[in-house]
């Protein structure tokens, strides 16, 4: 599904990333860890092209994508899930799940591209919350909101930044559930970039960390215990 | 004519002032609210409505002028402002310095190719004959008061082109892609949003629009290769005053500077009113630096 082939990134002359290489099969979901300040956000935005690599290749669905620009990739099939969520502030729920169509209507699925029901399902809250400035949403509304908008693009591959960042316990759970949920249902291919070992094992197939801008470990999550990478995380 | 009609003549006219400067300064608005561009040229897209329309009434049988012109002005101004998005604006993102001294270049290259084909001299356009009257009110406390059709055209006009805009943004998926592109270009890009596309449209959109403001203008003042010039400072206070990329913002902040000019100018000469209306807009932007409504975020949405 994606593969990263010595992905190189920086901002200005500072590198941030290099050598990075990397893969997500198909309906898998792997999740990336690293320190605060190893660059895993950087890596997810080098993936949806918001992110120039100043160097490698980044393949999807079997095609090089590294040369196209966001909105290109997210017509192809990657949805993007921001650390910080990226609700716009003053758009409904409505709308901000109907800028989830954009991509689609690129697609050339025109007047019939519609909300898909599992939308609502996973995240029932937000149906009530509709006519709702996605501004005034308490965070975890934001955040099943930007994975709900990420969902209506028909994602094959959905990039999460810190889903779990800030948030309540329970309403963890409802995210890990509604992951779980996502992969098993829709059958989409997951990157997940995490600060949380144990909730990462919980969901996760396989699992990459970074340190320091580069690949430092990876492994499967059934045959390592989340101990064996801990020393990398902790500071 | 009563002091009372003197006065309602001259509110008449602010306010049609006002609405040729909400015009010009809806694309300067719309713009900068968009894409953080200042656009020099701007005032020559007046000009180029202006010249268009002189054209359409040379070239086009009476009867079908007067439409055919507006939408010539609208039309022609549009697909000049998407070329000068297209070439210029796009290829110096980010770099607004540069973007300003280009569009200066721009403008002041439109001046000089007008000056070259069509003379220094301006060139008057007719209204055609059921706009060239006007209304008089013939006695009472406002007998003289005049109302020329042309005018009240104007100021309809300019209703309807500030409420199709609040539509297109309100009410269409483009118009969605817009406010969202204005609030989180990123995120929208992300979500598959053209936002290159959408750029576009909204410059070609402000640039039309002030074709058609050029267009309207013909009909009280002759065409000149300046006159964009003339109106485009005004534009330039609106856009200021109002908040940059605020669309109610700017209906106010144009009745504000229409009504004041008008207004100042009973009392005291045309210059003398300019300096007044500079020192009330710097003034007021010491207490609302942001303008009227504030840039960021909100602007769009709040109509
Ligand atoms: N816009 C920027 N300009 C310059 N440096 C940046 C920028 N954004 C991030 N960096 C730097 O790049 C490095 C990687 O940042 P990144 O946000 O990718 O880390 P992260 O692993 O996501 O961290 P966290 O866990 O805190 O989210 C950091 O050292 C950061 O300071
Ligand atoms: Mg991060």
């Amino acid at each position: 599904m994606l593969t990263l082939e010595r992905v190189g990134a920086a901002y200005g002359l500072s590198r941030v990333l290099s050598e990075i290489s990397l893969s997500v099969g198909r309906g898998e979901l792997v999740t990336l860890l690293g320190r605060n300040g190893a660059g895993k956000s950087t890596l997810l935005r080098t993936i949806a092209g918001l992110h120039p690599a100043a160097a490698g290749r980044v393949i999807f669905a079997g095609a090089d994508i590294t040369g196209l620009v966001p909105y290109e990739r997210a017509r192809r099939g990657i949805g993007y899930v921001p650390q910080g969520r990226g609700i716009f502030p003053h758009l409904t729920v409505r709308e901000n799940l109907r800028l989830g169509l954009a991509a689609r209507f690129g697609r050339g699925e025109g007047r019939n591209a519609r909300l898909p029901d599992h939308v609502f399902d996973l995240f029932p809250v937000l149906a009530r919350l509709s006519e709702r400035k996605g501004g005034l949403l308490s965070g975890g509304e934001q955040q099943q909101l930007a994975i709900a908008r990420a969902l209506a693009t028909k994602p094959a591959l959905l990039l999460l930044d810190e889903p779990t960042e800030g948030l309540q316990p329970s309403i963890v759970q409802d995210i890990q559930a509604a992951l779980k949920r996502i992969r098993r249902e829709l059958n989409v291919a997951m990157l997940l970039v995490e600060q949380y070992l144990d909730f990462a094992w919980s969901v996760a197939d396989r699992f990459y960390v970074i340190q320091r801008g580069s690949m430092a470990t990876e492994g499967n999550t059934r045959e390592r215990a989340a101990d064996t990478v801990a020393h990398l995380l902790s500071v | 004519m009563t002091d009372y009609a003197l006065l309602a003549g001259q509110l008449f006219n602010g306010v049609s002032v006002a609405s040729i400067l909400l015009l010009a300064a809806l694309g300067l608005a719309l713009s900068f609210g968009l894409m953080r561009v200042i656009n020099m040229a701007h005032g020559e897209m007046l000009m180029v409505g202006g010249y268009l329309s002189f054209l359409t009434y040379r070239l086009a049988p009476a009867r079908l002028g007067f439409g055919l012109a507006l939408i010539a002005a609208f039309v022609g101004a549009a697909a000049f402002g998407a070329l000068l998005e297209l070439v210029l604006i796009r290829r110096l993102y980010g770099r607004p310095l540069d973007t300003l001294l280009a569009t200066w270049g721009v403008s002041l290259a439109l001046q000089q190719a007008a000056r070259s084909i069509f003379g220094a001299i301006g060139v008057e356009v007719t209204a055609p004959k059921w706009l060239a009257g006007s209304f008089t009110v013939k006695g009472g406390l406002m007998a003289g008061f005049n109302l020329p059709y042309v005018r009240l055209f104007i100021i309809a006009l300019a209703v309807f082109v500030l409420g199709g805009v609040w539509l297109f943004i309100q009410r269409t998926r483009l118009g969605l892609y817009v406010r969202a592109v204005h609030q989180d270009r990123e995120m929208a890009e992300a979500l598959g949003v053209n936002t290159g596309l959408v750029d576009l449209v909204i410059f070609a959109l402000g640039t039309g629009v002030a074709g058609l403001a050029g267009s309207v203008l013909a009909f009280i003042a002759p065409v000149t290769p300046t006159v964009g010039q003339s109106y485009i400072v005004y534009a330039f206070l609106v856009v200021i005053l109002g908040g940059l990329g605020s669309l109610l913002g700017t209906l106010l902040a144009a009745a504000v500077v229409g009504l004041f000019s008008a207004g100042a100018q009973i009392f005291t000469s045309v210059s003398f009113a300019d300096v007044l209306l500079l020192m009330f807009v710097i003034g007021f932007i010491q207490f609302r630096p942001s303008g009227i409504f504030a840039a960021r975020g909100r602007a769009l949405e709040e109509g």
